[in-house]
């Protein structure tokens, strides 16, 4: 018995329309192509900064200090004297790196804890469960600035504070999925088929788990910069004199009647990077979520 | 039947325990603390190179049945044999290829990020059926033993249609090599104009590979095409067993004639008005003494709302759990209803 | 013949898009039922057959929309009908009963109340009378202790009793046209049996006609008297069910007639239909059916083939029904 020709025709006729239509997805996906349009320049600012920056981020030079906006200096000079443009594409760099790092430790840690826990379910889970409840219930801000407070600031203990706040959400997320995908018939049929339950957790669930995480990191990276920015603000951030803009915005807003562009030109390029960011979320959701693919 | 069946439950049961919680067990709510008897001593065998059908309504418990058959599930009691020797309770990888299973979904049945080539592979190499070389060659050999080509191998399962999806399903079942398939309703979730090719797939396959099947279904015109035999369930037991032409046409067990007469009919004559059966079937957290059927039962006698009926031989090969499954025709005739 | 109660003539539903061409789902699909006719639409799971149903209830989900053809119910045009007035005729002219109750109930309202809401907002009945009349249409649809009952949420009954309560609802206004969409596809066979004939019954005690979409042959034939086979959006064939479930003059309809057992007749070899329906998107030219079908001729794929009435009462949409049926006519 073998398929009748009819019928395989038609089968390839299917397959080239889902082909074709995922190719249109992405174009159409509006969101997705102003978020990666968005995102995909500031990465490339970020890279490019040696090369595009005018002048140096941080050395200072206190005779042009609190200069006008001039062909010399697009967005003017801060009260050292140092290229707000500068700074500002500099800033690019760290607060990018900052958030894209701050999002993958705990997306890691997260996703792993939080995939034992809903697969294995039980004791392990209440336990791992209970724990999440426990760091949940901090109010982030105050966590993360003690525990700067506790490994003193910098670009490290940032890491490390953020990590441990919000590896509980990915926890969640991914638990949550897990649980609906161990309970599939693909699921049951791997382990008739006789394989390991950790076979089954990264290579049969992994995939069709992580794309919520995935999304939600998208915004989480935001979330993160933001984070950078008020821990800047507050001057719990990344020690300056290194250019980053939280500490810009804290810096220029003493100037703010008579140098506008110090702090609200660096608060919106964060809210442009915001907006790049969830829209490339909100994209890649629509792209890799699965009653899209049915 | 002197020869040993490929698979033999005894008394098997399966009991969930629900309402855990401290607040539960001190609630008055009887259903907050009682426990659900899915299965309540169920006795079957499945013989070398037939299909057995195994019908019932939702909450018989034949899910519950096929999910401990195939070890994805364990009995709270009860014996289960494979080829007469007692199947352990954790299988080892080995013990569990021999029984394999297609589900009823084929859309949650196949997982959406893995295609069907990779999907063969995997099992393949895991159970080494064929070295590593030939693994095409065998993944290629199973699509067309369920009727599909070359190219499904690169495809994703959402790149193929209900039927299909069921074949590659089956595919995937039967590359591991075993000698029982367990399948849970797999016509069901498809369009009438694709059930039967399916049932067809399973014929050849049971006439070719010599496979033993247990059909699970709730359609009995489906499985009065397809299956040797039938077991009827009701309310976590068998009540009646027996060869299909046989049980169909001389049921010797009140529900079975009922199922049997609500049939919808095809033909234009056929159209049947005679017999409803009264009430829902109750639920397995409150089942009736006596014969779990005779709430619902027209020839109920007192007898029957004390005695709880086994399983027993009425004829060779034809066994029915009914006290009455002597008389069953001539009440039947008569229309009288003892109640 | 009297003036139908519910007659459809070129009706066509489907997706518009912004300068392209709209997807047409169901294509100008024409069918009329009688007062008190029953009504089966046979089709597979995507012939349009539940998108037709919804349409007459004025049910489409979002984006799918009538985009031509008319709906004319005892005369009166449902198409362009202000919705404020259109929504008056569902309840008491018009009623629906959906496959899966428990979606369609509300949770947290007793059943009782959501019957008796019909009753007082259509009938104006008192609460105390529209309640006492919700326990006689329970009582009618063969619920046993229907007073209890009626105190019950949808969750504390089972599926069999949920699609009562549907049924009691739906009736408790007295329509015309009851609309059912699959209504015991979700139920057990013993159940399944037990509610159609409940539906039978009442529909044949008030009057009142129904249009009943199924997948399954076999309930059309115990509860119907006529049936419309639809396939991809097309009626293929129409006509009384005994005529066409024994001489049927469309292949399709053949088909589909073939594949399915037939508990009367256990040693029949079930034939299947080869492929699977056609993709909305990508629709053939000419006979939906022709790529899947044996008979099919040249003409059969370049155009579609016209509704002819092979018999008295008896349409089909096939170029060479005649030469295909031939020795099942004489």
């Amino acid at each position: 018995m073998t398929t009748p020709t009819a019928m395989l025709v038609a089968h390839k006729e299917r397959r080239r329309a889902t082909r074709t239509r995922s190719i249109k997805a992405w174009y159409r996906n509006g969101s997705l192509m102003a978020g990666m349009i968005i995102t995909g320049l500031l990465v490339l600012v970020a890279v490019l900064a040696p090369v595009i920056a005018p002048y140096s981020p941080i050395t200072q030079h206190l005779t042009d200090a609190l200069q006008p906006t001039s062909p010399a200096h697009w967005l003017g000079t801060d009260k050292y004297g140092r290229d707000v443009l500068s700074r500002l594409i500099w800033g690019a760099q760290v607060d990018l790196r900052v958030g894209f790092l701050a999002v993958l430790i705990p997306f890691v840690i997260g996703s792993i804890l939080g995939g034992i826990a809903g697969y294995f379910g039980g004791w392990l889970d209440t336990v791992l469960m209970r724990i999440v409840d426990i760091f949940f219930a901090f109010p982030f801000y105050v966590m993360v600035i003690v525990l700067v407070f506790i490994f003193g600031s910098g670009e490290f203990s940032i890491y490390i504070a953020i990590a441990a706040v919000s590896w509980v959400s990915y926890a969640k997320i991914v638990r949550g999925e897990v649980l609906i995908a161990k309970k599939q018939d693909y699921v049951v049929a791997a382990r008739l088929g006789g394989m390991s339950h950790a076979r089954i957790l990264v290579r049969h669930i992994g995939p069709n788990v992580l794309s919520q995480a995935i999304i939600y990191g998208m915004s989480d990276i935001v979330m993160d910069i933001m984070a950078i920015v008020t821990l800047g603000y507050l001057g719990l951030g990344i020690a300056p004199p290194t250019a980053e803009w939280g500490s810009m915005i804290n810096d220029g807003q003493e100037f703010i009647t008579t140098h506008w562009q110090q702090a609200t030109i660096p608060g919106l390029v964060v809210v442009v990077t915001s907006l790049g960011l969830s829209w490339l979320g909100d994209g890649l959701s629509d792209l890799l979520s699965p009653e899209r693919r049915k | 039947m002197t020869e040993t069946p490929v698979l033999r439950v005894a008394n098997i049961t399966k009991t969930y325990h629900l309402g855990s919680t401290l607040i539960d067990k001190l609630s008055r709510d009887p259903n907050k603390h009682s426990s659900l008897r899915a299965l309540d001593g169920v006795d079957l065998r499945l013989n070398k190179g037939e299909i057995l059908a195994l019908v019932g309504e939702s909450g018989s418990g034949k899910s519950t049945l096929a999910k401990i058959l195939v070890g994805s599930s364990t009995a709270t009691s009860g014996e289960l044999d494979y080829h007469g020797n007692p199947m352990p309770t954790h299988r080892s990888k080995d013990a569990s290829r021999r029984i394999q299973m297609v589900f009823q979904d084929p859309y949650s049945s196949l997982n959406p990020r893995i295609s069907v080539g990779s999907m063969l592979k995997e099992l393949l190499l895991l159970h080494k059926i064929v070295p590593r070389g030939e693994v095409k060659k065998e993944s290629i050999r199973l699509l067309n033993l369920v009727g599909l080509e070359e190219d499904a191998l690169d495809a994703y399962p959402s790149q193929f249609s209900g039927g299909q999806r069921q074949r590659i399903a089956i595919a995937r079942a039967l590359a591991v090599r075993p000698d029982i398939l367990i399948a849970d309703e797999p016509v069901s979730a498809l369009d009438v104009s694709v059930q039967a090719t399916i049932l067809e797939l399973f014929a050849q396959l049971q006439r070719d590979l010599g496979l033993s099947i247990l059909f699970v279904a709730h359609n009995l015109a489906v499985v009065q095409h397809l299956s040797q035999r039938v077991a009827v369930m009701y309310l976590g037991r068998i009540v009646e067993v027996a060869d299909t032409a046989e049980l169909f046409s001389n049921p010797r067990h009140p529900y079975t004639r009922a199922l049997i007469d609500s049939i919808p009919r095809m033909a234009a004559g056929s159209v049947n008005d005679e017999f409803v059966l009264e009430g829902d079937p109750p639920s397995p957290f409150n089942v009736p003494s006596g014969c779990r059927f005779n709430p619902r039962c027209p020839y109920a006698t007192d007898a029957c709302r004390e005695i709880d009926p086994a399983l027993a031989t009425v004829a060779p090969g034809h066994e029915s759990a009914c006290i009455r499954a002597d008389e069953l025709n001539e009440l039947a005739a008569a229309g009288t209803k003892n109640n | 013949m009297a003036t139908p109660l519910l007659s459809v003539s070129s009706l066509t539903i489907g997706i518009r898009r912004k300068g392209q061409p709209d997807t047409v789902i169901v294509d100008s699909l024409s069918f009329d039922i009688q007062k008190g006719e029953r009504f089966g639409i046979v089709g597979e799971s995507g012939s349009g057959k539940s998108l037709t149903l919804r349409a007459i209830a004025d049910l489409l989900p979002k984006g799918v929309e009538v985009l031509s053809g008319s709906i004319r119910y005892d005369g009166a045009e449902l198409i362009g009908m202000p919705a404020a007035q259109r929504r008056k005729l569902m309840g008491p002219e018009i009623a629906m009963i959906f496959q899966e109750p428990m979606t369609a109930l509300n949770p947290v309202v007793r059943v009782g109340e959501q019957i008796a809401e019909g009753p007082r907002r259509y009938l104006g009945l008192s609460k105390q009378a529209a309640a006492e009349l919700a326990i006689e249409m329970m009582a009618k649809t063969g619920i046993p202790d229907p007073a209890r009952r009626a105190r019950a949420y949808p969750h504390e009954l089972s599926g069999g009793l949920r699609q009562r309560i549907m049924i009691a609802m739906a009736l408790s206004c007295g329509p015309k046209l009851l609309l059912c969409d699959e209504p015991t596809t979700a139920l057990d066979v013993t159940v399944q049996h037990q509610v159609l004939r409940v539906l039978e019954e009442l529909c044949a005690d008030s009057g009142a006609s129904l249009a009943f979409v199924t997948h399954d042959l076999a309930v059309v034939n115990q509860t119907c008297t006529d049936l419309a086979v639809m396939y991809a959006g097309h009626i293929v064939e129409s006509g009384r069910v005994a005529e066409v479930f024994s001489d049927p003059r469309h292949p399709y309809t053949k088909g589909l007639l073939d594949s399915a057992p037939d508990f009367d007749q256990p040693d029949r070899e079930l034939v299947s239909i080869p492929g699977f329906p056609p993709n909305l998107a990508a629709r053939p030219s000419g006979c939906p059916f022709a790529p899947r079908c044996q008979f099919a001729v040249e003409a059969c794929t370049t155009a579609m083939p016209p509704t002819d009435e092979v018999a008295p009462g008896h349409f089909a949409a096939c170029f060479e029904s005649a030469r295909i049926f031939e020795g099942a006519a004489a």
